[in-house]
């Protein structure tokens, strides 16, 4: 099952965000057709927000992580199902 | 009368170079901490310890309740704020007025001047400064960035209203950049000061970053320390830090140096204090802003002119006069600063927080390194990226950039990545050396 999803991960240790700023709408919801290179979340490390890009089109159909919470370098995020 | 004791609101190594200035003077040392910085070397430093909270900034070094009930808890007399976390932060410094604690730095009033674009922008150009084109407040949404920026002219930049070091800025060419830039630079603005204001202004392309350290007591003298150069940046953070500036001779110098006091004055400003400029190729200068705190940045002002600004910092906010007059400020040598971070400069300078196994530090003539990390020390995601600053002094700027490269080679840290190789590279580089550099030399780098 794996295999055909496309996965997100975080490149750092840091916080996730489903949203580019705290309060603002989530970026991507579980069943929402996205496009190449469309940001779908946000990590914090060290203050600095990494905007994180699907690198395919597709279908989110996994968000793995709850919004704040602490990850680490390569924890998969989202999945994505190519269309 | 000088405090008897003094707590420090900040972390890392700048809560150590405030607890080194107070030792020195005889003053006893607060140190707070959040539960990931239990085992940090200012806590270890100081003469007590306090725990303001979780290790998010918000809940524990943001947290204006938890440090003042630190500060009355230990009858600290005062609160040196360090630089970013509360640093610029007016309601901060009203605090601690309104509970009989000093704050080492400007007045409340003078930091939200210094804050208040709007104000500020009117009094200097009353003043005959001259400004950067932009918006004369800050921006609450960003249909009004667009407007804004329609009538300046792109491209524009956005900059967070409650501090600097890169944090909440981000340039946009046209307006659908703008839109996205908005959101994100405010939400960066909100996580790294507790306040999540921007305001927006024409991007000179090609400048030089060049500030003047100023001095003003609570009497009305001012001195200005020279300037700092500090055009070599990346994404609008400062990584290489020099004084003099290789482009500022005695003249130019004296320029900078009095518009800085005039603008100090016009606010009334005390304590230290930066004025930031833009400099373009033809010595036309910009101010740029106030940064009411001492800067990362400081120790290059010290190496040349011996004037240790902490301890300034320090007396002046415990009523002294400054004793210190200009004609006493001489530039001696040349000094250099490379901001040591826990970025990776293989991978897009990616933070790198992380473990450190081992650390073997530069040593010998002419080094001073600022930091708090050691042996098995472990870099949080949850602060800054600054784990050292590594400051060299010599008789001039060749041999400040050879005895640069010398420590930066001596210099190991085992365990994360870190600018170090970097740096190496970077001063080798003929245009850095020939001092022909502007705030873009390091994205074509």
């Amino acid at each position: 099952m794996g295999e055909k999803f496309h996965t997100i991960t975080s490149p750092v240790m840091g916080t996730f965000y489903r949203s580019t700023a705290p309060g603002e709408k989530f970026l991507v919801e579980v069943g929402q057709k996205i496009n190449t290179s469309d940001i779908v979340c946000m990590i914090e490390s060290m203050k600095i927000f990494t905007e994180l890009r699907s690198e395919q089109s597709g279908i989110v159909r996994k968000i793995l992580v709850e919004n704040e919470d602490p990850v680490m370098k390569n924890q998969a995020l989202i999945e994505i199902e190519p269309n | 009368m000088l405090f008897k004791t003094i707590l420090i609101a900040n972390r890392g190594e700048i809560a150590v170079r405030v607890i080194r200035a107070c030792k020195e003077m005889g003053i006893k040392t607060v140190a707070v901490f959040s539960d990931a910085d239990k085992d940090g070397l200012h806590v270890k430093y100081a003469d007590e310890a306090v725990n303001i909270g979780p290790a998010l900034s918000r809940k524990s070094y943001l947290n204006i309740g938890n440090i003042i009930d630190a500060a009355k808890k230990t009858k600290a007399e005062a609160i040196h704020p360090g630089y970013g976390f509360l640093s610029e932060n007016s309601d901060f410094a009203k605090a601690c007025f309104d509970n009989d604690i000093m704050f080492i730095g400007p007045s409340a009033k003078s930091i939200a001047m210094a804050g208040d674009k709007s104000a500020a922008r009117q009094t200097l150009m009353d003043l005959g400064i001259p400004i950067i084109p932009g918006s004369d407040d800050i921006i609450s949404s960003s249909d009004e960035a667009c407007q804004v920026a329609d009538s300046v002219g792109y491209p524009i930049i956005l900059k967070a209203a409650g501090g600097g070091g890169g944090r909440g800025m981000r340039i946009a060419y046209n307006r659908s950049e703008l839109i996205t830039a908005f959101s994100i630079a405010s939400g960066e603005a909100k996580v790294a000061f507790g306040n999540p204001d921007i305001y927006l202004e024409k991007y000179i392309e090609k400048p030089r970053h060049i500030e003047v350290q100023i001095l003003g007591d609570h009497f009305g003298n001012y001195i200005h320390l020279a300037e700092r150069e500090c055009s070599i940046q990346l994404r609008y953070q400062k990584l290489i830090e020099e004084s003099p500036s290789p482009f500022v001779d005695e003249n130019f110098r004296t320029e900078l140096g009095e518009t800085a006091i005039k603008i100090a004055k016009a606010i009334n400003y005390t304590n230290a204090g930066t004025m930031e400029f833009l400099v373009d190729k033809h010595k036309n200068f910009y101010f740029m802003e106030v940064n009411a705190r001492v800067q990362v940045e400081h120790p290059v002002t010290e190496l040349v002119t011996g004037v240790d600004i902490v301890q300034q910092q320090i007396l002046i906010a415990s009523g002294e006069k400054l004793v210190l007059k200009q004609n006493d400020i001489n530039i001696d040598g040349w000094s250099m600063e490379c901001r040591i971070n826990a970025n990776d400069p293989n991978d897009n300078f990616m933070p790198s927080p992380g473990q450190i196994e081992s650390v073997i530090f530069p040593g010998g003539p002419g080094i001073r390194l600022d930091t708090h990390i050691h042996d098995k020390y472990m870099v949080t995601p949850f602060y800054d990226s600054l784990i050292g600053k590594l400051i060299v002094w010599a008789k001039d700027r060749p041999a400040a950039i050879n005895r640069m490269s010398r420590a930066l080679s001596e210099f190991e840290i085992r365990g994360i990545e870190t600018t170090i190789g970097f740096y190496k590279k970077v001063i080798k580089n003929d245009q850095f050396q020939k001092g022909d550099i502007d705030t873009h030399f390091l994205e074509k780098f």
